[in-house]
């Protein structure tokens, strides 16, 4: 990981997408270093607020109401990503949930039950903000109706301690669209902050051809990103394709985080896409967060792989009874 | 190709009464092509979550007319190998001209989303010499 500080690279968002969650810290160099001083002010100037360093988390895919096969844990591991971010003990002050929320079910009525699920296990994470953006499973056959009803705008942006987020929704037109209109807005919303300003989008489909083929594209996504061209410092977060993916388009970096439930194949090496089978002895195989720290002198950032407890679910509980909740609800993401 | 950019060529095609790029959604029964004044059709009917038939085989430099329908709601209709991208809107028949340039086996898939099922529908599209 490059650590050392200039102009062009101030923002450090470490972690390359990293199991069930990623937590990426922010400036851990920036406010250490003289250089910085001028785009600190004009940074504290247009968001009131100058940067500092802070930490966040990226879940994605928690596809609520899902309970395989192939992955028949329904929302275990969601519960165990809260518990596990409230035991940090250097806690996120952003939590941010990367699309497909919930799963998605022919009854209005049963998918407004997967929001409530949603919204009563996330409310369980204590002391951070909750940002959200939707997937297919949670905007696509109603045009992001039902989400706008319990979550709120499905795009927006926001500042937090000098970094300016973006939310973009890439799925509620039913295609994998972001739209002229909604491009728009985001050279609008983008057009105050200089060229060196940080900033991170936020989406669930990868904003490039990842893999068109499997679906995993958005058809606008050059647009998107020729909009987001002039600046220096970007970074994209996304979900969708269920797996850990790095990639990068000029100095824009993108990072696709794991999901919730089980995860794909990698379109590398696997001809057809397939979610990976369920391992009874290690339900939470591969997932975890990791934990990214700026050290002592700003230099070296330090990652720490934490893995998703499963201990809760032993015990009396037992593997056995905590798998009797599976049904044959899901199909696919 | 954006379908926004595929209406606007459709609309050039329609005024210029010519076909100069390989593939392209339009209207039904429309002088498509000058290279061939009578390609063949093949028709495709989408409904969740499949193509029927869900494996075609086109010739190379051949060109042939998707004739694309739903049975129940909209549907995608997307290859990027391919250049085709449109939707298939219900109560309509969209044709789609194809000249394949590349011999291999493409997949087709629907990139509107229509349900749970939707992450699995595709077709198999092979192209021969």
């Amino acid at each position: 990981m490059e650590t050392k500080f200039d102009r062009r690279s101030f923002l450090r968002v470490t972690g390359t997408a990293l199991s069930i969650g990623a937590l990426y810290s922010v400036f851990p160099a920036l406010t250490r270093k003289a250089g910085a001083q001028g785009i600190t002010r004009t940074l504290a100037e247009l968001n009131g607020e100058a940067p500092a360093p802070f930490s966040f988390i990226q879940l994605s895919d928690t596809h609520v109401g899902f309970n395989g096969p192939p992955d028949p844990l329904g929302t275990k591991a969601f519960e165990s990503a809260v518990a596990t971010i409230n035991g940090l003990k250097n806690r996120p002050e952003l939590v941010i949930v990367t699309g497909d929320l919930t799963h998605d079910a022919d009854s209005p009525d049963e998918h407004a039950k997967r929001f409530k699920l949603f919204k009563e296990i996330s409310s369980k994470i204590g002391g951070a903000q909750l940002k959200v953006v939707p997937g297919e499973n949670d905007a696509g056959l109603d045009g992001g109706d039902m989400f706008r009803e319990f979550m709120g705008p499905t795009h927006y942006s926001f500042d937090h301690r000098g970094v300016h987020f973006i939310a973009l929704d890439n799925v509620s037109a039913g295609r994998p669209i972001v739209g002229a209109e909604q491009i728009a807005w985001m050279k609008s919303d983008l057009a105050r902050f200089p060229k060196t300003a940080p900033i991170i989008v936020f989406t669930h489909r990868p904003l490039f051809d990842l893999k068109p083929e499997w679906d995993w594209q958005t058809s606008d996504g050059d647009d998107v990103m020729n909009a987001l061209a002039p600046y220096e410092n970007v970074t994209v977060l996304y979900g969708h394709i269920h797996r850990e993916n790095f990639h990068q388009a000029g100095t824009t970096k993108m990072y696709a985080a794991r999901s919730l439930i089980f995860a794909f194949s990698d379109p590398a090496t696997s001809p057809k896409k397939h979610p990976l089978p369920f391992d009874k002895a290690n339900p939470f195989k591969d997932l975890g967060i990791r934990r990214v720290n700026g050290n002592a002198n700003g230099s070296d950032l330090q990652l720490e792989e934490i893995e998703l407890a499963t201990a809760q679910f032993s015990g009396t509980v037992g593997m056995d009874q905590m798998l009797k909740h599976g049904s044959a609800d899901g199909k696919d993401e | 190709m954006k379908k926004t950019t595929i209406n606007k060529i459709i609309s050039t095609i329609l005024l210029a009464g010519v076909c100069e790029v390989g593939l392209v959604g339009v209207p039904a029964m429309t002088n498509l092509s000058r290279a061939s004044d009578n390609p063949k059709v093949i028709e495709i009917t989408a409904k969740k979550f499949e193509f029927t038939p869900n494996e075609i085989t086109l010739k190379k430099g051949e060109p042939v007319i998707l004739r694309l329908t739903t049975s129940d709601r909209v549907h995608g209709f997307m290859s990027k190998q391919l250049k085709v991208d449109t939707d298939i809107p219900a109560g309509k028949t969209t044709d789609v001209a194809v000249t394949p340039d590349t011999a291999g086996n493409f997949t087709v898939i629907c990139d509107h989303y229509c349900g749970t099922g939707h992450g699995g529908m595709n077709m198999k599209v092979t192209v021969v010499e």
